[in-house]
């Protein structure tokens, strides 16, 4: 007994800390992938972008919604780079201010989803039997609903709001790191040294959190960088359709809903909110790849 | 495990689906509103109209009861009234869900003939600027808020170059001078079918524009899965005994190599339908479409709360038995299938 304790909490400081060994290595890699590289400053920019915005945008209360109607709808300027919105409000300082949501909902939305999804995988693909069933039905059924319906009818059940949007679309993310770390746990399940921790009696939920989970984290990151574009695709979809951050408040969305309706008189309008959703989008696309080839070679030949 | 056996797990598995799918529609739609009665009355209605509302949809009944009955309804295609129009919702559903049909069968066809070839392309120029470029334009598609290709695609061909119609399905003009009869819902068929070529030409361009936008995704996922498959199998023995044969390029790449490939594009057109179902609520609004995407934004914005979820529940359904038929015909034509 007085040996088993002693030993697995060993055991498993090395697997974390395998864990940074391992991504010393993968940044080393990642370094040499010029378009992986490059999309990672651009995401920093966008991050600094979103965090220094109240010092960054050239008026920030028209960004949280203070409107200048003598100014609607003018083309870009040395006053305005980008012009201005329908009621005259700098787009800069707007698209500034509308990072934040969009960021907040890719971070937030694929943490969360993978802090319920990983464990729950890993719990199903570990135990076997009726409590694998049992989860691994219920994430069938998640995803057998389009994930944007799902999330459009249940944010509009709970109301339209930001935090409402988010909750609503981790709730259609979960599943995939479910079936991610279920298939992981399955195969390290059969290896060697989880069945000598089973063999010397670590009960199931110690295996789980300490050999199972930390193994199950390299792919559930990777699919997380793959995973943040689209859910701020997502997201800016659902504010697309009146669901997300309301107006006057700053959202790429929102502000592209309005923007259809000026398209003859402000094309610049429409233009520049899409431009910075593609870009934060391509860049973290283009970022997961990256990370994916480094961990998985195998895939930088065919994928 | 035999074929049979396989065909019937995998409908079981679709059924038990479904009872789980109505499982959290039903939550959605009546127990995640703090009183679905109000939002069936709608805002200004009185207290008693309200509470002869509750009684009406059962809402004081226990909650299995109010499941069932809300099953037997759906099954029947009774999916309650809108609260604005008072309108029983299949009626607009009959009138909707063709035009997104007709709209997402447009677009699959897109991505049939613009992403497999190219995806063959990019694996047979591998590591060339064909390859290069192809992989560019997938991952720009992929990251594409459609919406916004939707608003620009219209400035681009309606505004700037005035070549095509901005929205809706059809012309005021062809509507008063040659109108369409009704047989289908689909106005392409409709129109063939009745020889009204004026008509068809007009509704062909009404449709262009919305279903390129929406099956831009869908074309950058397909580049990338098929890129993926065909490198693969072209590092097969086979491929290079065709090679030594001397037969074409031709026949290597589109005959041999892609016949392998079948299974993994069979799975992007189904992944594509569904991304296509949905994304199609995006760009219709945008076109002033009048399929289930305008009628849902519609429904979100008045507050509309019983058309949302039968549009979510109606495209669900859809998408499982889209996924249901793509199983079974893998299941017959791949051997390798299984369940897990």
């Amino acid at each position: 007994m007085t040996v088993k304790r002693e030993k697995t909490p060993g055991q498993a400081q090395s697997a974390w800390s395998a864990r940074f060994l391992e991504y010393g290595l993968m940044w080393r890699a990642l370094r040499r992938d010029r378009l992986a590289v490059i999309s990672l400053a651009i995401i920093l920019i966008f991050v600094l972008g979103a965090v220094f915005a109240p010092w960054l945008a050239p008026y920030p209360d028209q960004a949280l919604g203070k409107s200048n109607l003598a100014e609607k709808l003018d083309p870009p300027s040395a006053a305005h780079p980008l012009g201005t919105d329908d009621v005259g409000r700098d787009l800069l300082s707007r698209i500034l201010y509308g990072s934040r949501p969009s960021l907040s909902i890719g971070i937030f939305v694929v943490g969360l989803a993978m802090l319920i999804g990983t464990p729950l995988g890993a719990i199903a693909g570990y135990s076997g039997g009726w409590i694998d069933q049992a989860i691994m039905r219920i994430t069938d059924i998640f995803l057998s609903f389009p994930a944007l319906l799902l999330a459009i009818a249940v944010s509009a059940a709970l109301g339209a709001s930001f935090f409402n949007a988010m909750l609503s679309i981790t709730l259609t993310w979960w599943p995939w790191y479910t079936r991610l770390a279920r298939a992981q746990a399955v195969s390290l399940k059969e290896q060697t040294f989880v069945e000598a921790s089973r063999a010397i009696g670590v009960p199931g939920f110690t295996i789980i959190r300490r050999h199972i989970i930390p193994n199950v984290l390299t792919p559930a990151l990777v699919q997380a960088t793959m995973d943040i574009g689209s859910a701020i695709l997502m997201g800016s979809a659902l504010s697309f359709v009146g669901l997300g951050v309301q107006l006057p408040k700053a959202d790429w969305g929102n502000m592209l809903n309005v923007a259809r309706l000026y398209f003859n008189d402000g094309p610049w309008f429409a233009i520049f909110p899409g431009l910075a959703i593609l870009l934060i989008a391509m860049c973290f696309n283009l970022l997961g790849d990256g990370v994916r080839d480094v961990l998985d070679p195998q895939s930088r030949r065919t994928g | 495990m035999g074929k049979v056996e396989y065909i019937i797990k995998r409908l079981l598995l679709a059924l038990l689906v479904l009872v789980g799918v109505s499982i959290i529609t039903f939550v959605i739609a009546r127990l995640i509103p703090s009183d679905p009665a109000a939002l069936y009355v709608g805002p200004r209605a009185k207290p008693e109209t309200r509470e002869a509302a509750r009684i009406k949809l059962g809402l004081d009944r226990p909650l299995y009861q109010q499941y069932l009955r809300y099953v037997g309804e759906v099954l029947r295609g009774d999916f309650g009234i809108s609260v604005r129009s008072r309108r029983p919702i299949v009626d607009d559903l009959k009138v909707f869900l063709p035009a997104t049909l007709e709209l997402v069968l447009l677009s699959m066809i897109f991505t049939l003939v613009i992403g497999i070839p190219l995806g063959v392309l990019s694996a047979a120029f591998k590591d060339t600027w064909v390859d290069h470029s192809s992989r560019i334009f997938a991952v720009i598609n992929v990251s594409m808020p459609v919406f916004w290709l939707a608003l620009l695609l219209q400035l681009l061909f309606v505004r700037q170059l005035g070549l095509l119609p901005v929205g809706g399905r059809v012309s005021k003009e062809i509507a008063i001078l040659a109108p369409i009869e009704r047989i289908t819902g689909f106005y392409l068929v409709d129109t063939a079918l009745r020889g009204n070529w004026s008509a068809f030409r007009d509704v062909l361009q009404h449709l262009i524009l919305p279903s390129v936008a929406l099956a831009s995704y869908a074309i950058g996922l397909s580049i990338r899965m098929t890129r993926a498959t065909m490198v693969e199998v072209l590092q097969q023995k086979y491929i290079t005994a065709a090679w030594a044969a001397g037969l074409t390029r031709r026949t290597v790449y589109f005959k041999l190599a892609l016949k392998n490939a079948i299974v993994p594009t069979l799975m992007v057109l189904s992944l594509s339908f569904v991304w296509q179902v949905s994304g199609a609520m995006l760009v219709e609004i945008v076109f002033l479409w009048p399929g289930l995407g305008t009628y849902l934004v519609n429904a979100i914005l008045t507050i509309d709360f019983p058309i949302v979820v039968s549009v979510a529940l109606i495209v669900t359904v859809f998408y499982v038995f889209s996924n249901l038929f793509v199983d079974v015909l893998q299941a017959m034509i791949d051997p390798r299938v299984s369940l897990e």
